[in-house]
C-alpha cells in the first residue's frame, strides 16, 4: 500500500468504484425486469400443475363436453366457453359500430374545442372499475331491459326462423345477452381509443388530398382512412376482445350463473370468469378446484393468443406512421 | 337522385350515425355516475365511516373495516409495485432497446396490461394462499401488485425514453456514472409521468375485485392484521350487491361510489399533473 496516493490513483480507482456501481446497477434493473417476465411463466406454470389432475382424468375431452356436475365431481368446459365467446361476440357487434363512429366523430367532425374534453370522457368510462358496470347492471339496467326491451324483442323477432330461438323464454332481465350489452359499454372506451390514436397517425396530406378532389368526409374515412390504418383498427377490436373475454365483474353480477347451454340469448349462463368467482371460493379440494384451474388455464392461454395478436397488429399499425 | 345528392346523403348518414355513436357513449357514461351518485350519496353518512360491516339480519352498519382494509392493502401494493415498476422500466429504456429479452418482457408486460386479473388471483391462490396457509392481506397484496407493476413499467419506459439523448451524454461526458445517469438525471427529468403511472396504477387497483376474491377474501370484523383474511371495498361490494337485505345493498352502492370517486379523483389527478408538467 503506498502512502502518497497521486492524482491518477484516485481518479483510477473512482472510475473502478463507478464500473462497479453501474454492473450492479445494471444487474438489478435487469432482476426486476425479469421478475415482470417471470410473473407471465409462473401464471402458466402453476394454473397447469394445479389443473393436471382434471386434465389427466378428463383428457382433451375437457375443453368440449357440456357438463358441470360438482356432486358427482364431472366437469367439462363447454358451457362456460359456450357464455365466455357468446357475451364477449354480443359486445363487440355492439361496440366496434360505436367505437368505429365515436373515433370517426373525435377525428374528423368534432369541433378542435371539444376534441379534448369529450376525448378525456371516454378515457374516463375506461377507468370506471368493473364492478360499478356489474352493479349498474344488475339494479339499474337489467329490470329497465326485462320490462322495456326484452318484450319487444320478443314481439318483433321472436317468430322469425332460425333467430327467434334467441328470444325466447322468459325476459328476466339477467342473462347472456344484458352481459352482452353490459360488457359492450366497459369495452367502448379501450376500442374507441385505439382507433382514436391509428386515425391520428393518417398523414394529413392523404386526406386534403381525398378531400381536394370532393371526397366527402364519409368517403375519406371509408376510403382513405380506414385502409390506411386497417392493421391498427384490428388491432383495436381484439384488445377489446380480449378485455370482454377475461372480464369478471360485469359479467358475473348480470349472466345468471347457470352451467349449462341454452339456445336463448334471454337464458342464464355463465363465463369462464364469472364461473371462478362464484364457485373458486367454496370449492373443494380436490377435482373440483382442479377444474377451475383448468378453466382459467383456458381463459388466459385463450386472451393471451388474442391479446399477442392485437400487440402485434397495433404496433404494426402504429410503426406504419412516418413510412 | 343523382350521384351527388346520393353522396352527400350518404354522408349526412354517417356523420349523424357518428354523433349517436359519441352520444350513446356520453349517455352510458353520465347514466352509470348519476345512478352511483343518486345511490351512493344515498347510503353516505357518519356511521357508514365509523362502524364495520353488519351481520346477516342487523339494522345499520357501515363500511369501517372495509375501507380500511382496501387503503392497507393499496398502501402496500404501491410500495411494492412502484420500485419494481420504475427499477425494470429503467431497465427496458436504458440498457434493453436492443436485447432481446427486453424485447421479451416489454410484449409480456403490454400482454399483462390487459390479462384477466381473475387468472392473478389464481395464481396468487396456488403461489401463496395454499401454500403459506390461508387466505391474508399480504396476498391480496401481492396479486394486486401483479396487475400494477405493468402499468407502472410501461409508464416509466415510455416517460424514460422522450428523454433526449443529448441531456444523457451531457451527463456522460462530465463523467458521471451510468447508474448516477438514471437515476438523478433522466428520472429526473421525468418524475412528474413517472409519477402519474404510479397514480394510475393505484386506480387500476383500487377497483379490481376479481384477484382479492381468493386472496384477501373477506373479513366482517376491524382487523389490521395484513397476515389475516382482510375485509375490503370491492368484495364487500361484490357480497352485498348480491345480497337479499336492503341495507347490505345499500351499503354496497356507497362503497362503489367511495371507490368511483376516488379512481375518477386520481384519474384527474394524473392528467392535470401530466398536462402541467408537459406544458412547462
Amino acid at each position: 500500500m503506498s502512502e502518497v496516493t497521486t492524482p491518477v490513483d484516485v481518479h483510477a480507482a473512482q472510475v473502478k468504484k463507478f464500473k462497479l456501481q453501474d454492473l450492479l446497477f445494471h444487474q438489478v434493473t435487469l432482476v426486476f425486469a425479469f421478475i415482470v417476465l417471470a410473473a407471465l411463466a409462473g401464471i402458466l406454470i402453476s394454473l397447469a400443475i394445479e389443473a393436471m389432475p382434471v386434465l389427466k382424468a378428463f383428457g382433451p375431452g375437457f375443453l368440449w363436453t357440456n357438463v358441470w356436475n360438482v356432486p358427482e365431481d364431472q366437469y367439462g368446459a363447454l358451457s362456460a366457453i359456450y357464455g365466455t365467446v357468446v357475451t364477449s361476440i354480443i359486445a363487440l357487434i355492439i361496440a366496434v359500430p360505436v367505437s368505429f363512429g365515436i373515433a370517426l366523430f373525435l377525428t374528423e367532425t368534432c369541433p378542435v374545442w371539444l376534441r379534448r374534453p369529450l376525448g378525456t370522457a371516454i378515457e374516463l368510462l375506461a377507468g370506471v372499475p368493473s364492478i360499478i358496470y356489474g352493479i349498474w347492471g344488475l339494479f339499474v339496467f337489467a329490470p329497465l331491459f326485462a320490462k322495456h326491451v326484452q318484450p319487444h324483442l320478443q314481439a318483433a323477432l321472436g317468430d322469425v326462423p332460425v333467430i327467434g330461438g334467441w328470444f325466447a323464454g322468459p325476459p328476466i332481465g339477467i342473462g347472456i345477452l344484458t352481459a352482452g350489452i353490459v360488457l359492450s359499454l366497459m369495452v367502448i372506451p379501450f376500442v374507441a381509443s385505439v382507433m382514436r390514436d391509428v386515425f391520428e397517425t393518417v398523414p394529413p396530406p392523404l386526406k386534403e388530398s381525398a378531400y381536394g378532389v370532393g371526397c366527402t368526409t364519409w368517403e375519406v374515412v371509408t376510403n382513405v382512412v380506414l385502409p390506411y390504418t386497417r392493421v391498427g383498427v384490428i388491432g383495436g377490436i381484439m384488445l377489446g376482445l380480449g378485455r370482454a373475454l377475461g372480464e369478471t365483474m360485469a359479467v358475473t353480477f348480470v349472466i345468471g350463473n347457470a352451467n349449462r347451454i341454452v339456445g336463448s340469448l334471454f337464458a342464464p349462463g355463465t363465463s369462464i370468469a364469472s364461473t371462478l368467482a362464484n364457485e373458486f371460493g367454496e370449492a373443494d379440494p380436490g377435482l373440483h378446484i382442479s377444474a377451475l384451474f383448468a378453466l382459467g388455464l383456458v381463459l388466459f392461454i385463450i386472451t393471451f393468443i388474442v391479446l399477442a395478436i392485437s400487440q402485434w397488429l397495433i404496433k404494426r399499425g402504429v410503426a406504419k406512421q412516418g413510412k | 337522385m343523382n350521384l351527388y345528392s346520393r353522396r352527400v346523403l350518404t354522408n349526412r348518414v354517417g356523420i349523424v350515425l357518428s354523433m349517436v355513436a359519441m352520444s350513446f357513449g356520453l349517455i352510458a357514461l353520465m347514466w352509470i355516475l348519476w345512478t352511483l351518485f343518486y345511490n351512493g350519496f344515498a347510503a353516505l353518512s357518519w356511521d357508514f365511516f365509523t362502524q364495520d360491516t353488519p351481520a346477516p339480519g342487523s339494522e345499520g352498519g357501515g363500511l369501517r373495516n372495509a375501507i380500511v382494509g382496501s387503503l392497507m392493502i393499496i398502501g402496500v401494493t404501491t410500495l411494492v409495485s412502484t420500485p419494481i415498476g420504475i427499477l425494470a422500466g429503467i431497465y427496458l429504456a436504458e440498457f434493453g432497446t436492443t436485447s432481446r429479452f427486453a424485447a421479451a418482457t416489454r410484449f409480456v408486460t403490454d400482454i399483462m396490461l390487459s390479462a384477466p386479473s381473475i387468472v392473478v388471483g389464481l395464481f396468487v391462490y396456488a403461489l401463496a394462499v395454499a401454500t403459506l396457509g390461508g387466505f391474508s392481506g399480504w396476498s391480496g397484496s401481492l396479486a394486486l401488485s401483479l396487475i400494477a407493476i405493468p402499468v407502472v413499467v410501461r409508464t416509466t419506459e415510455n416517460m424514460l425514453l422522450l428523454v433526449p439523448t443529448a441531456l444523457r451524454e451531457a451527463a456522460f461526458a462530465v463523467g458521471a456514472p451510468r447508474w448516477q445517469v438514471s437515476l438523478k438525471v433522466t428520472l429526473r427529468a421525468v418524475k412528474a409521468g413517472v409519477v402519474t403511472g404510479i397514480l394510475l396504477a393505484i386506480a387500476r387497483v383500487t377497483g379490481e375485485t376479481a384477484p382479492l376474491l381468493f386472496t384477501a377474501l373477506n373479513n366482517q370484523f376491524f382487523s389490521t392484521d395484513m397476515s389475516q383474511p382482510m375485509g375490503n371495498l370491492p368484495v364487500v361490494i361484490f357480497q352485498f350487491a348480491m345480497s337479499p337485505y336492503d341495507n347490505w345493498v345499500s351499503l354496497a352502492w356507497g362503497g362503489a361510489l367511495l371507490i368511483a370517486l376516488f379512481v375518477l379523483g386520481i384519474n384527474i389527478l394524473a392528467r392535470v399533473m401530466f398536462r402541467k408538467k408537459s406544458s412547462d
